[in-house]
């Protein structure tokens, strides 16, 4: 019997062990052939591959500035709109609604993240641009018209389209994840405020003090979600390469530059220039989502301690 | 006194003005989502009819529907799930179950960067590594694609699910002399089965909504396929060629094809749901 259960435990522990190596495996050859595959474009551009302005595919000129411009405005302009928005869901789902409202409420605001990329695409191409070129942008333009964001041509296809279909797609996952953050707020915490005479809001304040750093993790992991985001980006921003104050502008991402050119660069010199941008979005997003899981991780340990 | 009053009145106010800005918030996102679904619905419901739904797509005029995209989707997905859930249970009950050695924290962190990374990095990963020694683009690629998508979100959830088993469990059958891999196959995976089965089922109603990944691996097909080796059509794709292109009536198609996947999405979240809830 015992003999059995030792040779069972073996073969049993050696499986799991296999599947666990696999991901193990996936990570470093994924990192191994990007790097190696990216080689022939850092060997010969090195640096000047980041800085560079020009993007002529015909001409081998491999610059990815624009790219990596268009990349950090569209998030960052995305976590602008998303932040307050996904604070305010989290705290009126944690802090102020009774359960009867916030649970269907919460789920209704899962849903908005099993919503695929391609559909907020879609979506965005035949309803967001048209309404940002015929009412958001005009009012933009009419009343804000003297920065130099809201000026030039309102196509309704650009920057400010994008940013705001990557705001409605990034705010669903930061809602979460601060949610998560507050409910470990010990209740203690509010009861004491609260004892004290202070209001709903003064409590709340005071948690979300003690949940800060988590909070910025929250939001520092969604900026690595909208990094990364492909398709509704894609479908939206105009994809052209330009560095433009402007908003209304067309803009390029690394994303969208990859999942509309990928497929047809047959010369292996264009191939490599695309796989370095790859590259480059895949350190990106790693260092962002490492330092935001230690952010949000953090919180949790205090929090049980 | 009446300055105290006064104070306090505004710290009142101010408190019921923020309760009613997170209301508001909160109200916003839902109306997103409602907004989103009625357009889906309301532009998709006109273009759907058999024919559609078995067709092949044609030249602009012609018809033409979705039928290759739905059974495309379904393969690969297939294919991902026949590949990703073994790997991805195995390597979660190894985590829940064995995994606070280096070992398993190192697996653990990279398959939580995995989870975080763009997936249409790993449609260029799945590029470089099938697609190019295979010389064209197939199902296999594609289908290969999703299964690495998969295989993190399956492995997380499955080790969160198991250890929500209590310990009691795992010693009584112990005591009772049951090996060790008995009492993880008999006892704790048996009973922390729904929460894999729905983790399982989240992680098919992500990867159906997948486009990215799916790109330049399995590209796209006009015709009926039903073989691994070739370029394999999928609704994601095509709803993106729809989307993108410039005749209207690709349009509709693209709004019909949309209404197919987002109620398949909606009904495995919502079953989950169900599931769950009945759980706890």
């Amino acid at each position: 019997m015992a003999q059995t259960g030792t040779i069972g435990d073996k073969v049993f522990r050696t499986i799991l062990v296999i599947t666990a190596a696999i991901i193990l495996l996936i990570m470093v050859t994924m990192v191994f052939i990007m790097v190696w595959n990216a080689l022939p474009t850092i060997k010969s551009f090195g640096l000047s591959f980041l800085i560079g302005r020009e993007w002529k595919p015909a001409d081998s000129i491999f610059g990815a500035l624009p790219f990596i411009y268009g990349t950090i405005v569209s998030s960052v302009l995305a976590l602008i709109i998303a932040v307050p928005i996904s604070l305010g869901i989290a705290v009126f789902l944690v802090e102020q609604a009774p359960k009867k409202i916030a649970t269907p409420v919460g789920f209704m605001v899962e849903l908005l993240a099993a919503i695929p990329s391609v559909v907020y695409g879609l979506w965005g191409i035949f309803v967001l641009a048209p309404f940002v070129r015929d009412y958001l942008g005009v009012f933009l333009e009419k009343y804000f018209g003297w920065l130099p964001f809201f000026q030039g041509r309102l196509t309704g296809i650009g920057m400010l389209t994008g940013g705001i279909i990557l705001a409605l797609m990034i705010t669903p996952i930061i809602t979460a994840v601060v949610r998560d953050i507050l409910e470990v707020v010990p209740t203690q915490q509010r009861e004491a405020a609260l004892a004290l005479g202070a209001t709903k809001w003064e409590t709340t304040q005071i948690v979300l003090g003690n949940a800060a750093s988590g909070i910025a993790g929250a939001v520092i992991l969604g900026l690595g979600r909208a990094l990364g985001e492909t398709m509704a980006i894609t479908m939206v921003i105009g994809n052209s390469p330009q560095i433009s104050a402007s908003l209304f502008e067309p803009a390029y991402t690394i994303a969208s530059v990859l999942a509309a050119n990928f497929a047809d660069a047959t010369d292996e010199f264009y191939l490599s220039a695309l796989i370095e941008m790859g590259l480059v979005l895949f350190l990106v997003t790693f260092v962002v989502n490492a330092f935001a899981k230690l952010l949000v991780a953090r919180v949790g340990k205090r929090m049980h301690a | 006194m009446s300055n105290k009053e006064s104070l306090h009145r505004r710290r009142k106010i101010v408190s019921s003005l923020t309760t009613t800005i997170t209301a508001v918030c909160a109200f916003f996102a839902i109306a997103v989502l409602l907004i989103i679904l009625s357009y889906i619905f309301v532009r998709g419901i006109a273009s759907i009819n058999l024919q559609f739904l078995v067709d092949t797509p044609k030249p602009v005029g012609e018809g033409g529907g979705i039928g290759n995209a739905i059974v495309g989707s379904v393969l690969m997905t297939l294919l991902a799930c026949v590949i990703g859930l073994p790997i991805g249970i195995g390597a979660g009950v190894y985590l829940a179950e064995f995994g606070e050695n280096l070992f398993g924290k190192t697996v653990r962190f990279l398959a939580d960067t995995l989870i975080g990374v763009p997936s249409i990095i790993v449609g260029i990963f799945i590029y470089t590594l099938v697609v190019l020694p295979m010389g064209r683009q197939s199902g296999l690629a594609g289908g290969l694609a999703l299964a690495i998508i998969m295989i993190p979100i399956v492995a997380r959830t499955t080790e969160e699910m198991i250890r929500l088993v209590p310990d009691s469990m795992r010693e009584a059958a112990l005591a009772l002399g049951a090996p060790q891999w008995r009492v993880t196959w008999n006892i704790v995976l048996p009973a922390a089965s729904t929460g894999i089965t729905t983790g399982a089922m989240l992680a098919i109603a992500r990867i159906s909504g997948e486009t990215a990944p799916l790109l330049f691996t399995a590209l796209n097909s006009r015709f009926y396929n039903y073989f691994y080796d070739q370029p394999m059509a999928s609704l994601t794709v095509q709803i993106y060629n729809y989307a993108t292109g410039p005749f209207d009536v690709e349009h509709k198609m693209a709004w019909a094809a949309t209404l197919i996947l987002i109620t398949l999405i909606l009904a495995i979240n919502i079953l989950v749901r169900f599931l769950t809830r009945k759980r706890f």
